[in-house]
């Protein structure tokens, strides 16, 4: 009898001993996530939006990842494919991928090369109405080489090969699932987009779509001691102003994604002591869109097209620099912002290697420079005090979508510039109508019948390259291509094309940096737009939450196999 | 009576069928787009082909008889389906599929009835239970200082928003006293006392903010009709017969008053379906009023139209009861 209670107490605290040295999968209960947008469905290639490209990336992963520096991480695979290491071919048609071994679907099968491929397929389908599918572009092929290897091909050279299968907006999608979804079919297989079978540290329990997420730890994934989560419990819906309340002041969340709240509505949150913010800056910039050709409504059909000719006014450099000159960037950041922005003069905010100071000069507000500038150029104040030459007046339309921190930084703005004589009217258009991109809407922020338009724009992973080919000349928005281009401002010079031709055909890291920051540098100083705030992500938690490493360059959930309660 | 009911309904269905073609067309000619919540990231060609996997690519009416066929053949046939056992035809059909979601407009609809009918319905049930007796004693004690404060309550009971009261008792009671949740639950299986508990105090503070606007409103009516019937001939009659003041109040003055408010309430039924929108948003209830705002917002075409018919359905079927039930309490109102 003795020696079992002996045998006993041992066997307790040895089991104490392993439990305190290091906590297991399941350990830590029930992990409590708020999106106020709620999530739609779990399959990101149907849907593109952000909340449902982070929620999927709990339950199934890409290739690859970006780490919190911006850095790539192999996730699936056992390293980065480079030239130095073979995986990418020296003449850089193609990238080949080596898969962890002993990576299981959470159903218990084997997670294959078949699988990535079936990945592709299923994106570039025809009529499936992928999301993603820009990503596979310029890809010939992606074949299995054997079980454990993926060969990506692609039709040109491609000098930064990591597009596809990297990051939380392509992830592997399981073949035996997926299978009969493939192309028009892919929207009928409601199961299977609501449950997606994954690798990764969750997997879905239930799904209700814009309401609750309801997900229990993987039993099959890799890290046998991981997630310390047991269950992952992400409820939508709200606004941000209450789901920033639900984890700073009552507690009831132990995350809430997206705080776009009022910097001093936050402050006094956070007194509560339950929780606090974390932010990462991605690529994402506000900016001001300087419109060069002309919306003057006479001009029917050819309004703010090239055919349409150049704007009165604004085609005048001094013009532009001036309006830029007079904007006190660090006091809209303050105002609107907080922790969730910082000022900037570059389109091309980060990574750091791309970070350019050519156009510093912005950062400081200088309304006499900005008059000056003006009064050499010839735009003399009438007695309404507007400038005016030639009969152009400085008066313009400034239009962006309804967002009550972007009324605030317009009402600035148009205070600055009338102290520089330039006039603006203000309007603002709901987002789903302004972005909605409709041909048939005056509204949107393609056609761009306006003088200057805001908004905020970024570019998917670290590298910039398909971004600034946003300003080529051929990517003019016109009645030609059903306003289809990216170029906004109808921005044209020969030279940045040539920059960015050269950028894609050159390899060495150092060089594409130095071209990069040279057509970010020609854009500001030449006034295609003016850039206003490089914009973080703020998202808040739960002072008891432990293991969040904040991301902008994948889903911000992207470690959530790591988070673990505070004891 | 009879004829009259059948009358009616033979005159609702065209009338349904010219509001779905106005919704319809409402939100075709609305500019909003389905792609607008996307990343800018996503480029134009690759947008133009989810428009096209939506079936957004097709003319006007083209899409309006797919939803008309969807709807009115399919969506039955299917309910019928899982009704009976049975298969009809190969049992693959084309269903109304939300936009956002990808999956059946029906299914999300009964996903969310539950949490609609308890929050909502109940706190129309409360409305009415609070709003005829404050209503009552209003009429009877007339300038009384609990008419006084029952007018006072109800006035701003009803000219206060919602989204006030909402974010106040929040910020009371789960912010600082942390009695009740602020977000609903709507995972919350009742099946033991402690989650019964737990579902009754997650039901406290949405159903207090609604209860609160409904019983001000009704409150208002039960009250001007017990005025206009206590000063009637037929009171005084029953006074002076010697009849007793609680049966003079309760059988002869209540229930020739209740006749006008059961319209009012059975016109009001369609309103807890709709649910309350900025109540469920403000507390996270997630039901069918959240669901039409978040499909509104999202452009969202074909669950709005949907749900803002089947609303049209339910409005016209209310006013035909309401209508029915006037006829049935009121001796004096025949309809044939």
């Amino acid at each position: 009898m003795t020696r079992f209670k002996i045998l006993l107490a041992g066997t307790v605290a040895a089991l104490a001993a392993a439990t305190s040295a290091h906590a297991g999968r399941g350990t830590d209960g029930d992990a409590k996530i708020l999106f106020w947008q709620a999530v739609s469905t779990l399959n990101p290639y149907l849907s593109g939006g952000t909340k449902e490209v982070y929620s999927s990336s709990m339950i199934i992963e890409p290739l690859a990842r970006y780490d919190e520096t911006g850095s790539l991480v192999p996730w699936l695979v056992t390293e980065i494919p480079t030239v130095q290491n073979g995986g990418v071919a020296s003449d850089m048609k193609s990238i080949t991928w080596k898969l962890k071994p002993g990576v299981k679907w959470s159903d218990g099968t084997d997670f294959t090369a078949d699988d990535v491929v079936f990945t592709w397929q299923y994106c570039t389908a025809p009529d499936g109405g992928c999301a993603q599918k820009a990503q596979f572009e310029g890809i010939t092929k992606v074949e299995a080489v054997d079980k454990q290897t993926v060969k990506v091909s692609f039709s040109e050279p491609k000098y930064y090969p990591y597009g596809a299968f990297v990051g939380a907006q392509q992830p592997i999608i399981q073949k035996a699932q997926f299978k009969d979804c493939v192309g028009a079919k892919a929207p009928g297989c409601t199961s299977a987009n609501f449950g997606p079978i994954g690798t990764g540290p969750f997997v879905v329990k239930e799904f209700k779509p814009n309401d609750v997420i309801t997900l229990t730890a993987n039993t099959n994934f890799r890290d046998a001691s991981k997630p310390a989560f047991a269950s992952v419990t992400l409820k939508g819906g709200g606004d941000a102003a209450s789901a920033a309340r639900a984890v700073l002041e009552t507690g009831e969340y132990d995350y809430a994604w997206n705080m776009q709240v009022e910097p001093e509505v936050l402050e006094t949150m956070l007194k509560a002591g339950k929780g606090k913010l974390v932010n990462a800056f991605g690529t994402q910039v506000e900016r001001i869109n300087i419109n060069w050709t002309n919306p003057d409504p006479k001009l029917g059909d050819k309004r703010s097209t090239v055919e349409g000719g150049k704007h009165p006014a604004l085609s005048d450099p001094a013009v532009r620099k001036a309006l830029s000159m007079a904007i006190d960037r660090d006091i809209i950041n303050e105002a609107g912002y907080g922790a969730a922005g910082k000022p900037t003069c570059n389109i091309v905010p980060a990574p750091d290697v791309y970070i350019s100071t050519a156009n510093d000069w912005c950062l400081k507000q200088d309304i006499a420079g900005a008059n000056k500038l003006l009064d050499d150029a010839g735009w003399k104040k009438g007695p309404d005090g507007i400038r005016a030459k030639d009969g152009v007046k400085l008066s313009f339309l400034y239009q962006t979508s309804t967002n009550s921190v972007r009324q605030g930084t317009q009402a600035l703005v148009k205070d600055w510039w009338n102290q520089i004589g330039v006039a603006s009217e203000l309007r603002n258009i709901a987002a789903s109508v302004f972005f909605g991109g409709d041909p048939a809407s005056p509204d949107t922020f393609q056609k761009f019948y306006a003088d200057l338009e805001m908004y905020t724009n970024n570019f998917d992973g670290t590298d910039p390259e398909k971004y600034l080919t946003e300003w080529l000349c051929n990517k003019i928005p016109s009645p030609a291509n059903g306003w289809q281009g990216q170029n906004m401002p109808r921005y044209c010079n020969p030279d940045y094309d040539k920059i960015v031709a050269e950028l894609s055909k050159t390899g060495d890291l150092a060089k594409r940096a130095e071209l990069v920051k040279k057509a970010n540098d020609m854009l500001t100083a030449e006034g295609a737009h003016i850039p206003l705030i490089h914009r973080g992500q703020v998202s808040a938690i739960s002072a008891k939450l432990e293991g969040v490493r904040m991301n902008a360059w994948d889903s911000e959930l992207w470690n959530i196999a790591d988070w673990s309660r505070k004891k | 009576m009879f004829t009259y009911t059948i009358r009616r309904l033979m005159f609702a269905v065209p009338t349904l069928l010219v509001i779905s073609f106005v919704i319809f067309a409402l939100l075709d000619l609305a500019p909003n787009d389905p792609l607008g919540d996307l990343p800018l990231t996503i480029p134009p060609e690759v947008r133009e082909q989810i428009r096209a996997a939506m079936g957004l690519d097709q003319p006007f009416f083209i899409r309006y008889l797919h939803w008309m066929h969807q709807f009115f053949v399919n969506e039955p046939l299917n309910i019928l389906e899982q009704l009976t056992g049975l298969t009809f035809g190969s049992g693959e059909r084309m269903r109304v599929l939300s936009w956002a979601t990808r999956s059946p407009v029906v299914d999300l609809i009964v996903q969310r009835l539950p949490q609609t009918l308890w929050v909502v319905g109940m706190a129309y049930v409360f409305g009415i239970l609070i709003a005829i007796p404050v209503g009552v004693i209003s009429a009877y004690r007339q300038y009384s200082i609990f008419d006084q404060i029952g007018t006072f309550i109800t006035m701003v009971g009803y000219s206060v928003p919602t989204f006030f009261t909402g974010v106040l008792l929040i910020v009371i009671f789960s912010s600082w006293l942390q009695w009740f949740p602020s977000i609903y639950d709507t995972n919350l299986v009742v099946n033991d006392w402690s989650s019964f508990v737990a579902q009754v105090k997650q039901m406290v503070l949405p159903v207090t903010v609604l209860a609160l606007y409904n019983a001000s409103q009704i409150a208002r009516f039960v009250r001007a009709s017990m005025l206009d019937n206590l000063s009637q001939d037929y009171v005084r009659t029953a006074r002076a017969k010697g009849v007793k003041e609680k049966a003079v109040l309760l059988v002869h003055v209540l229930r020739n008053s209740l006749i006008p408010v059961v319209t009012v309430i059975a016109l009001g039924v369609p309103t807890i379906f709709s649910g309350a929108i900025i109540t469920e948003q403000i507390f996270r209830v997630n039901g069918l009023g959240q669901l039409l705002i978040t499909a509104v917002q999202g452009a969202d075409i074909p669950l709005v139209q949907t749900l803002t018919f089947i609303f049209a359905v339910l409005i016209v079927l209310f006013n035909l009861i309401a209508d029915v039930l006037y006829g049935i309490l009121d001796p004096r109102i025949r309809y044939d």
